[in-house]
Order: structure tokens, then sequence, then C-alpha cells
């Protein structure tokens, strides 16, 4: 990617510089005094803003994969709904789903009786469910788009010819379909991952405290302004580019082992 | 038309949403107006800039190149929610300082305009991206051609760049319009009475929180929609007298 002799030119050591200036004069001349206080309050936001990550990215790709799957090649009346919600989830704003589903639910939960005496309204009574829910959807609606795409571009030929071998088709779908689906689509996903990233702190806004929602109650205690929001941006930049070699690291490996088997 | 209202229950919501007064529905419209708004304006400056940072990013100079590196890179890793917050506090705080330097008092800032500079600075690091890719899909010899006849840059620009990149531009640049009609919706957050956070004041007044979510979203998918048969045309006018990318087998 990025050699050391690129990195070794003239006006980049320069630019590097000015830069290690900005990052010394921020570190000496801002107010950095609210850190130690606040700083169990932000390991557990970081904790949380990644858990949300991971398990929304996970539930919404097993969402989106039979969603994919009913665009490309299933009946009618399984596509049209697919495409319908994929259509639905892309063409509204994030935050609206968010705030239906937590302010529109969470009022309409409490009028049935049935609901308040079951073991689930512990959950459902706080916030992150459904801040789960909305990510997920959000996530499994823009990559059923992707995956429909994927589940098309796969050969003909190879499906033929497993089936020409009388594979079961689950085990078609197993072994020949997905995985090459995936392959064909690893890089899309890590960019729709990362703007996964950049939804998260969507959730603050239903009282989910994830590391977002910890910078704002700093602004808010302390009418300090400018340094959590530049810490958390540098947060979020590091979680981008650890996402990023995350799926680097993915495609070279399984590329490397598509390659090994040709 | 009453009577079939009733008779599906939905005669409350239909009076909820009455364009008049006792109902929100001319709300919701002043909120989908300001979001157009803000949108419309957004995306013209971020075209603008993603111009300009295109062109920067291809033919300046090795810093130039270096900086705009630095700009679509930590714009499109940093959530649009924080850079909202960021940009809104640094630009009140920029127009206030030269305000008091000029000897003026506190400016307010009008919400329109402060939504139009956020999102449009965030719009501009896709549309750079977006249109450097599409100025080096423009075979160089047209360009060549362009500058070996004497045309001046900025004719060479209008009359050969941007036609050509076009074709190649538009599906990037209508996706990004559909980010920004849907961004605007973050600014509700920092309080900019756009469609969202009227929807949100007329549910939590009236306690009907799904039918004025549903109907915002309503509203937000017609525009979606819409917007994507205009961008079908427009990218229908740019291909023009291109060999169709489907090798002519439909």
């Amino acid at each position: 990617m990025i050699s050391l002799r690129s990195l070794m030119q003239p006006h980049r050591v320069a630019m590097m510089l000015i830069f290690a200036g900005i990052v010394i004069w921020c570190a000496v001349s801002l107010q950095w005094d609210w850190l130690p206080k606040y700083a169990p309050l932000a390991l557990q936001g970081i904790w949380t803003t990644i858990w949300l990550l991971v398990v929304t990215v996970v539930l919404g790709f097993c969402l989106a994969v039979p969603l994919g799957l009913a665009q490309a090649v299933g009946p009618w009346y399984l596509a049209a709904p697919a495409k319908a919600f994929c259509t639905i989830i892309r063409g509204t704003p994030l935050l609206l789903q968010l705030w239906l589903l937590y302010y529109g639910l969470g009022s309409l939960f409490p009028q049935f009786p049935w609901i308040r005496s079951s073991e689930l309204w512990p959950y459902l009574r706080q916030a992150w469910p459904y801040a789960v829910l909305a990510l997920t959807l959000s996530y499994a609606g823009y990559e059923g788009e992707v995956m429909r795409g994927a589940f098309k571009g796969v050969a003909k030929g190879q499906l033929e010819a497993a089936k020409s071998f009388g594979m079961p088709r689950l085990t078609m779908f197993r072994r020949i379909w997905l995985p090459q689906a995936i392959r064909n689509v690893l890089p899309t996903l890590g960019g729709e991952t990362i703007l996964q990233m950049k939804a998260t702190p969507l959730v603050a806004t239903i009282t989910v405290v994830d590391i977002y929602a910890v910078s704002s109650r700093v602004r808010s205690d302390t009418f300090i302004i400018y340094e959590p929001l530049l810490l958390l941006a540098v947060f979020y930049i590091l979680v981008a580019g650890l996402i990023a070699v995350a799926f680097h690291w993915l495609e070279v490996k399984v590329l490397g082992t598509g390659q090994e088997q040709r | 038309m009453t009577g079939l209202l009733e008779s599906l229950g939905l005669a409350q919501s239909a009076e909820l949403l009455s364009l008049s007064p006792p109902g929100w529905g001319g709300n919701l419209l002043r909120g989908l107006s300001n979001s157009l708004q803000i949108a419309f304006g957004a995306y013209a400056l971020g075209l603008v800039i993603g111009l300009f940072g295109a062109y920067g990013k291809l033919y300046g100079g090795k810093v130039t190149r270096d900086l705009l590196a630095i700009y679509t890179t930590v714009i499109r890793a940093v959530p649009e929610l924080v850079l909202i917050l960021i940009l809104y506090y640094v630009g009140s705080d920029i127009i206030n300082k030269i305000s008091a330097a000029v000897g003026g008092g506190r400016v307010e800032i009008n919400g329109v305009a402060a939504g139009i500079w956020v999102l449009g600075v965030v719009q501009g690091a896709y549309a750079t991206e977006i249109l450097r890719g599409a100025i080096q899909a423009v075979p160089p010899g047209q360009i060549e051609a362009a500058k070996s006849y004497g045309m001046p840059a900025f004719m060479t620009m209008r009359r050969v760049t941007i036609p050509a990149m076009m074709s190649f531009a538009v599906p990037g640049l209508a996706n990004l319009w559909l980010i920004a009609t849907k961004d605007t919706a973050l600014l509700a957050v920092v309080g900019f009475n756009e469609l969202t956070l009227e929807t949100r004041q007329a549910a939590s007044s009236t306690r009907a929180y799904f039918t004025f979510f549903l109907s915002a979203g309503f509203l937000y998918l017609m525009v979606t929609l819409c917007s994507g048969v205009i961008f079908g045309r427009i990218e229908k006018w740019a291909r023009r007298g291109q060999p169709s990318l489907t090798g002519g087998s439909k």
C-alpha cells in the first residue's frame, strides 16, 4: 500500500512535521483535564459502539443473503416484497427509521398487557433492542441489494456443473454459490461496513450510551466543545482504518485461496 | 372520500395530517421544503468543491494532492453526525470572530445556510472522488486534442472534459444526491427544522407516532423515487450517441 520511500519525499516530511506540530499544540494548549474523569464512561461507550457494529453487521448480513437470493432468483411473490423492503430502507433516512421503531413501537407495546407481563418486557423497555433492530434492518436493506448483484454475477456454468454432478441444492448453495458471491463483493462489503460504522452514532439520539453520546455528555457537562469532538473523530478514523485493513486482509486471504485452487 | 377513510379507520390520521392548523400536514410540508432547500444547496456546493477537488487531485502540485487526499479520506471516515457538529461549531466560531473583529455583535446563523455549508463540505469529499474517477475515464486523446488546438484550459473543461465525463459521473452523482436528501435528516440532531425534526415534534405532541413517521417516510420515499426517474433521464441524455453498455444483447 504505502511504502516507506513514498513517505520520505521532502514535501511529505514537511507536512508530517507540521502535523506533528499541530498534534503537540493540541496536546499542550487545549484542555484535557476532563479526560481521567470520563475515561471509564468513554471505554464503556467504545465497547457499546463496537458491539453494536459487530452484532448488526453479522445479523444484517444473515438477513441480506435471503433478501438477495429472493431478488435474484426467487419467484415473484418473494422477489417483490424483498425489493420493496430494500427500496424503502434505502429510500428513507436511517434516523427516521430509528425514531419510528423507538417511539412508535415503544409507545405501542405498553398497550398490550401480555407484552408487559412477558419475560421480554425488561428488554423492550430499554433502548438498545430498537437500536440493534433499526441498524440490522438498515444493513440488511443495503446489503440485500449488493447480494442480489452478487448472486446474479456467479457464472452459470459453475452452477450447471454442480447440478450435473448431482450435488443437492443446499450443498451447491453452501459450497459454490454463496462463497463465490461473497468473494465478488468483498470490497463493496468493506465499504458498506464503514458506512454502517458511520451510522452507529445515530443511536445516541434514542438514549443508547455509545462513544458519541459520551462526547455529547462531556460537551454539555463541561462546555468544552472541540476537544471531545476531535478525539471522537480520531476514534472513528481509527476504527474505519481497522475495518479497511481487516477487509483487505480477508480479501487477500480469500482471493489467495481461490487462486490456489485454480 | 371521508366515508372511505372512516371505513378504513384512518379518519383520525387524515385529520392529524390536514394542512390547516389543527392538523400538522402544513408543518411537515414546510419541513420537506427546508430539507429540499438544504439538499439542493449542499449538493450544488458539493459539486463545486468536487470539481475543483478533482482538478486539484489530477493536475495539482504535490502538496495540493496530498492535502486533498487527507480531506477526502478524513471526511469519508468520520460519521456525518460528528462532522456536522464540528463544522457547525467551527463555522459559527469563525463568523463570530470575524464579526467581533469588524466590531459587530454575535451573529445568529441562519439554519438553512449552516446546513448547506456543513453538508456541502461533506458532499464535496464524495463528489471529488466521483468526478476524479469520471475525468480519468475520459480518453486522454480527447483532452490532448483540445489542447493541441490551443483551447484555453477553462474552455477545454467546459466543451470537452465535462460533457465527455458526464456519462461516467451521473450514476455516482445520482447516488450522491440521494445521500444528500437523506443526510438532511441528520441536521435534526442539531435542531434545524427540517422534515425529520418537524415530524418528531408533531408526533410527540399528538402521540400519533406511526401516523407521522410513516407519512414522513412516504415523503422521503417519494423524493427518492422521483429523483430516480429524473436521474435516469439525465443518464440517458448524458449517454446519447454512445454505444449501449449491454452490448446490444437486449
